[in-house]
């Protein structure tokens, strides 16, 4: 069975901690992804930009493009893609594709920052 | 048992939104301020003990009114009070914070625009501005606000009374601000975080390193409003800047903290996940095609930003940004800036017809003699090149910008030795 761990964290806590802090918990955290990985059992691994660099497509016949943090919270988090894109642009138009096949919901579009695509290589 | 350091970041974190509920609430900052300091005081009590609330902006908002509604009752002496503990009790926590979170989720925004806001007052001069919203925005005390300002704590006290008496007097007012006053809201505090973030940049004067955190406070500041104000294209632009020149800091300055420009700087060191953010910011905020003078400068940032070396800069982008720029904001420090691009696509001798007319605007200005005397030295004028730097070193704010100047003159006396020698 996969799993996958999805890390939720108050933002505003987050963006206070300093460089050398995040560092620290970035070390700690690669050495359990390290021991994972020896196991065989690591997918891919990101972290996202703030969700003030995040973009949303309102799903349905003709997708809305909406700017900026994830607001609706009667919408829970059900799936996730990971695309190569050129641009945000195209991954908007990227986007849009799923949105139209898809009558409800919204899909949020997030640079990622760091990522792993086959675990961690220290 | 809930942990200290995650209680003290929790509170500096939940300070803007909550000082700002309190604020709408009592309409003085002193009492605002007296109200958020004593939910503080009791969180540190609290949260240990009985463990953090589900939404602790919501808890201390809660605790701080009744603390001060509970004053005002206590000097009136018309009502028997509960005993301290009493005020919050386990059964009742969790409606109240649903009360709280309902009264103050339509508000918090305009709540915490209102508190940056009353800071930029166009009444409070610059310093005194960005001084005040780190105080009571950020809530750094006085004594670390005099460091990074490089004055004494008292100067500093009484520069802080003094912004907030005139605040005071100012009278903001407190309805929800229609569309056009939220616009000009947002433009006061995106120019006052931009000062606040040039405090901690440009170091007008002393230590670059005690000013680091200013800058940080700025971006941090910069996203909150951003949060805030999602859709808001300027906003993404002033981030983006201001994370994109922050990237650059460890290479900005050397052991001996001299100035290292930007064609010399190891971009190695450039903090590379601070530009990939500033770059999505700009993206993001360019698709919006309602253009204002911090995305152009955020766009001229990434830039510079994108080229692997010195040589690989895209000048002629740049100097297309900076025309942009003049025609948005015009300004002769605008025109200053674009004549460096110039000189790179187009030469020297341009780039000085360019700056010369500026004299009379930029005559105390650091930057406008030292541009001419580096225009001026390529240009094998040596003589009017030494006036030049001169000039500047009389008009370098910190120790670095005069030993950066110092540097060129010594280039000079050597170029004009080795040429008498040969």
């Amino acid at each position: 069975m996969l799993y996958s761990i999805l890390c939720y964290e108050s933002e505003a806590l987050a963006a206070g901690r300093t460089r050398q802090e995040d560092d620290a918990m970035m070390v700690r955290l690669r050495t359990v992804q390290q021991k994972l990985k020896s196991e065989g059992r690591l997918g891919p691994v990101a972290r996202l930009m703030p969700t003030t660099t995040a973009t949303h497509i309102r799903s349905g016949k003709d997708p809305m493009v909406v700017d900026g943090p994830f607001a609706e919270t009667k919408e829970q988090l059900l799936g996730f893609y990971v695309i190569d894109c050129p641009s945000l642009e195209d991954a908007i138009e990227t986007a849009k594709l799923l949105a139209r096949e898809k009558p409800h919901g919204t899909l949020e579009i997030r640079p990622v920052a760091v990522f792993n695509p086959v675990g961690v290589s220290l | 048992m809930t942990d200290m350091a995650w209680i003290d970041a929790t509170l500096t974190a939940a300070r803007p939104q909550v000082l700002g509920a309190l604020l709408r609430y009592f309409r003085v900052l002193d009492a605002a301020e007296d109200a958020f300091q004593e939910a503080c005081l009791r969180a540190l009590k609290n949260w240990p003990v009985k463990g953090p609330p589900r939404d602790p902006a919501a808890w201390l908002i809660f605790v701080g009114r009744n603390f001060a509604l509970d004053e005002v009752r206590r000097r009136s002496k018309q009502t028997e009070l509960p005993a301290d503990d009493e005020i919050v009790t386990d059964e009742t926590e969790d409606t109240q914070t649903e009360l709280a979170e309902r009264l103050d989720a339509s508000h918090y925004r305009d709540d915490i625009l209102r508190l940056l806001f009353v800071c930029c007052h166009p009444d409070l001069p610059a310093a005194q501005q960005v001084a005040l919203a780190l105080r009571i925005v950020s809530g750094l005390t006085v004594k670390e606000i005099a460091r990074a300002f490089l004055v004494s704590e008292s100067a500093m006290e009484q520069r802080i009374t003094r912004a907030k008496a005139r605040i005071t007097a100012a009278d903001v007012p407190f309805d929800t601000p229609g569309a056009p006053e939220r616009a000009s809201r947002l433009s006061a505090v995106s120019t006052m975080l931009y000062l606040l973030f040039n405090e901690g940049y440009s170091a007008s004067g002393g230590n670059a390193h005690v000013r680091v955190p200013l800058c940080e406070e700025a971006i941090r500041l910069s996203r909150l409003l951003l949060r805030l104000f999602p859709s808001e294209p300027e906003i993404m632009g002033l981030s983006a800047l201001l994370l994109i020149q922050h990237a650059r800091a460890a290479a900005r300055l050397d052991a001996e903290n001299n100035i290292i420009l930007l064609e010399d700087q190891d971009r190695s060191l450039w903090d590379r996940e601070l530009i990939a953010e500033g770059l999505a910011l700009v993206e993001k905020a360019l698709r919006h095609r309602r253009p204002g003078p911090y995305q152009i400068q955020a766009a001229i940032a990434a830039v510079h930003s994108q080229a692997a070396e010195a040589g690989d800069t895209d000048w002629a982008e740049i100097d297309r940004l900076y025309e942009i720029l003049e025609s948005l904001q015009p300004s002769p420090v605008v025109t200053l800036n674009r004549a460096v691009a110039v000189s790179k696509l187009r030469g020297p001798a341009e780039a000085l017809a360019m700056i010369e007319p500026l004299a009379a605007k930029l005559g105390g200005y650091f930057y406008f003699f030292g541009l001419k005397g580096a225009l001026l030295t390529q240009l094998d004028r040596p003589e009017e090149a030494r006036v030049a730097f001169d000039h500047a070193i009389s008009l370098a704010n910190t120790a670095a910008e005069a030993a950066h100047i110092r540097l060129h003159l010594d280039r000079l006396q050597k170029d004009s030795e080795s040429k008498r020698s040969a």
